[in-house]
C-alpha cells in the first residue's frame, strides 16, 4: 500500500517537472544555468575581483586598503614593465603578420591536389595540438648557447663563424619568441584559411585564367577578397591568445635575460605570485584588458554587419 | 584547367611544400632523438669534427628509465588525462544544453547571453588567474584536481556553446517536431532526437576540448602546488629542472611522452578536430 503510494507521488513529482519544462522559459532557463553558474563563479566573479584588487593594496596574507590608481600609476613609470608592453605589442604585430602569410601561403599550397595530402596536412597542425610548453621545451633545447642545432647547422653550413646569441640577448630573443609563436600558431591559420579556399568555386579561377588574369591577380582578385571574412576572424583570435601570451615566454626565455624579453602576462605572474603583490599584478593584467576589448568590438561590430547585410 | 610545366611544379609547389614540413616537424625529431640519446653525446660541443648531432650513433632508454623512475611523471600523465576527460565532458555537456537552448528555444534575452557567452570566450586565462588563485582556495579547491576540472570548463563551454549551436540550427526542425507529435517532451526531442544526430558535431567539440586542456599551463602552474597533483605540462617545468640545471636527456623524454598520448587521440580524430577548428571561428 505504501509502496504503491510513493510509486504514485514519483509519478506525480515526476510529471510536474516534466511538464514545467514544456514551457520553453523554463527549460531554456534550466538548460543554461549549468554553463552559466560555472562562467559566472569564474570568469564574471573573478573578473570584478581582480578590479578590485588591482585599487587596493592586497599581497598574499594581507587584505591591504585602499589605495586608489596608485598601482596602475606605478606600472606606468615601471621601466620593466614599459618594456613588457612593448615586447608584447611587438611580439603580437610580428607573429601575427608572419602567422597570417606563412599561413595563407600553407593553405595555398595544401589546397592542392598532390599524393599523401591527408597525412601532410594531419602533420601540419602537430605544432597546434603539441601542449605548448613540450614544444616550447624543444625550441630551448635548439637555441641552447652550447648545444645549438643550429648553430651546428649553420657553422656546417659554412653561414656563420661564431655562434648566435639565441636567447642570451634580448633583442634575439624577442625574435627567437616570434619565430616560435608562429611556428605554432602558422597551422591554425592554414587550416582555417584552407576551409575558406575550399568554398570558393574553381570556375571563378577558371574564369579569372581565361580572362588572362595571371596566379597573383587571380588570388589579389578574386582569392583574397572572398577570403576577407575568415581572415578577420583568424586574425581576431589569433591577436588576442598572442597578446595574452604566457606560457611561450615563461619556458623560452622566463622573461630575461635581465628582465628584456617578458610580456604583459609573464611580469604580472613574476609580481603577483612571484612576489605575492597580488594588487599590482592584477592591475598589470588589466592592462591587456583595453587592447583584448577593442578587438573583440571590432569582432561583434562586424558579426553584427554581417547578419544585417 | 590551368596546366602547370614541371620546374614550375618543383618551385613553387615541392619546394616550398618541403620548407613547411621541415619547419613544422624538425622540433619533433630533435625532441624524440634527444630524449634517446645518450649524456656523452648530448653534451658534446657543435663544433667538434666528426660529431653527428642529426641522429644517435648509441640509442639509450636511461633517461626515459630516469623519467618514469625517479619523478612523478606517470602520476603527472594520470592527472592530466583525468582532468582532461572530466573537464571535457562537463563542457560538453553544459555546452549542449546551452547551445540548444541558445539555438531552439525562444526566450527573453537569448541575444544578449548568446553575445554575453561569445565574450567569454575571448576572455584570456592570464587576465583572471591572480583572484581565482583566491576563489579556488576559498572554495577549498585549491591543490585538488578540482580546482582545475573546475576552471578549464571556463575556457570550454563557451567553445562548446558556440559550436553546438551552429551545429543543432543545421538540424531540420521537422525532426524534433515529428518526436512532439508522438508525444515526446520537449526534453526528450532533445535527447533522444537532437542530441544522437548531432554525435559528429559532438565529437568535434570534445576532441577540440581535450586537446585544449591538455595544453593548459597557468592555471596548473597558479593552483597546484604538491608534486603528485601536478599536470605534465607543470611537472616537467617544476621537477625537471633542478636549481639552473636542464636535463635535457629527461626533460624531452617527458615532452615527447607528455604528448604522445594527445597526439594519439588526435590521429584518431583528425577530420572532427578539423571540424572543431574551422568550426570555433565561424561568426
Amino acid at each position: 500500500m505504501n509502496e504503491a503510494l510513493a510509486v504514485d507521488g514519483r509519478r506525480t513529482r515526476v510529471s510536474r517537472l516534466t511538464r514545467l519544462l514544456e514551457s520553453e522559459k523554463a527549460l531554456a532557463a534550466a538548460l543554461l544555468a549549468p554553463g552559466v553558474a560555472i562562467l559566472a563563479i569564474f570568469i564574471a566573479y573573478p573578473f570584478v575581483m581582480a578590479l578590485w584588487y588591482s585599487l587596493t593594496s592586497i599581497r598574499v596574507g594581507d587584505p591591504g586598503e585602499f589605495i586608489g590608481l596608485a598601482n596602475f600609476s606605478k606600472a606606468i613609470h615601471d621601466t620593466i614593465f614599459q618594456m613588457a608592453f612593448k615586447n608584447t605589442v611587438f611580439y603580437t604585430f610580428w607573429a601575427t603578420i608572419f602567422k597570417l602569410a606563412l599561413g595563407m601561403w600553407l593553405a595555398l599550397l595544401l589546397n592542392r591536389h598532390f599524393r599523401f595530402k591527408r597525412i601532410v596536412r594531419a602533420s601540419m597542425l602537430l605544432p597546434f595540438i603539441i601542449p605548448t610548453v613540450l614544444s616550447a621545451f624543444a625550441w630551448r633545447w635548439m637555441f641552447d648557447p652550447t648545444f645549438s642545432v643550429m648553430n651546428w647547422g649553420l657553422y656546417h653550413a659554412g653561414m656563420i663563424t661564431d655562434r648566435l646569441p639565441f636567447l642570451s640577448s634580448g633583442d634575439w630573443a624577442m625574435w627567437c619568441a616570434v619565430a616560435v609563436n608562429t611556428w605554432r600558431g602558422m597551422p591554425f591559420f592554414a587550416i582555417t584559411l584552407l576551409a575558406g579556399l575550399q568554398t570558393i568555386s574553381p570556375d571563378l579561377h577558371e574564369a579569372a585564367a581565361l580572362d588572362g588574369a595571371n596566379a597573383w591577380h587571380r588570388f589579389w582578385h578574386v582569392t583574397w577578397p572572398l577570403l576577407l571574412p575568415v581572415t578577420l576572424v583568424v586574425v581576431v583570435f589569433s591577436v588576442i591568445q598572442t597578446f595574452s601570451d604566457f606560457q611561450l615566454i615563461y619556458v623560452l626565455t622566463g622573461g630575461g635575460p635581465a628582465n628584456s624579453t617578458h610580456l604583459i602576462a609573464t611580469y604580472a605572474y613574476q609580481i603577483g605570485i612571484g612576489s605575492g603583490l597580488l594588487g599590482e599584478g592584477a592591475a598589470l593584467s588589466l592592462f591587456m584588458f583595453p587592447v583584448l576589448f577593442a578587438v573583440v568590438w571590432v569582432q561583434l561590430r562586424y558579426l553584427k554587419r554581417m547578419e544585417n547585410g | 584547367m590551368l596546366i602547370e610545366r614541371k620546374w614550375k611544379k618543383w618551385l613553387y609547389f615541392y619546394l616550398p611544400m618541403a620548407a613547411f614540413i621541415v619547419f613544422t616537424l624538425f622540433p619533433f625529431y630533435w625532441m624524440a632523438i634527444t630524449a634517446f640519446r645518450p649524456d656523452a653525446e648530448l653534451y658534446a660541443t657543435w663544433r667538434q669534427p666528426n660529431a653527428a648531432p642529426l641522429w644517435t650513433l648509441q640509442p639509450t632508454l636511461e633517461h626515459i628509465k630516469g623519467l618514469l623512475q625517479t619523478t612523478a611523471f606517470p602520476t603527472w600523465l594520470w592527472n592530466t588525462m583525468a582532468i582532461a576527460i572530466v573537464s571535457t565532458a562537463i563542457s560538453l555537456v553544459c555546452g549542449m544544453f546551452a547551445g540548444y537552448a541558445l539555438a531552439r528555444l525562444r526566450f527573453r534575452g537569448s541575444e544578449f547571453l548568446g553575445t554575453a557567452i561569445f565574450i567569454t570566450y575571448l576572455v584570456p586565462q592570464t587576465l583572471l588567474f591572480i583572484p581565482l588563485a583566491d576563489i579556488v582556495r576559498d572554495l577549498q579547491l585549491g591543490n585538488t584536481p578540482w580546482a582545475l576540472m573546475l576552471t578549464y570548463p571556463t575556457f570550454l563551454i563557451p567553445f562548446c556553446t558556440w559550436l553546438l549551436m551552429g551545429y543543432f540550427k543545421t538540424i531540420p526542425k521537422e525532426l524534433e517536431e515529428c518526436a512532439r507529435i508522438d508525444g515526446a517532451t520537449r526534453f526528450g526531442a532533445m535527447v533522444r532526437i537532437i542530441f544522437p544526430v548531432a554525435i559528429p558535431g559532438i565529437l568535434s567539440a570534445g576532441i577540440f576540448a581535450f586537446t585544449l586542456s591538455w595544453n593548459e599551463f597557468i592555471y596548473a602552474l597558479v593552483f597546484m602546488a604538491s608534486a603528485d597533483q601536478k599536470t605534465v605540462p607543470v611537472g616537467v617545468v617544476s621537477e625537471l629542472i633542478r636549481g639552473d640545471i636542464f636535463f635535457w636527456g629527461q626533460l624531452m623524454a617527458g615532452a615527447l611522452l607528455g604528448s604522445v598520448p594527445v597526439a594519439i587521440v588526435y590521429s584518431f580524430f583528425v577530420e572532427y578536430y578539423v571540424t572543431g577548428l574551422t568550426g570555433s571561428v565561424k561568426g
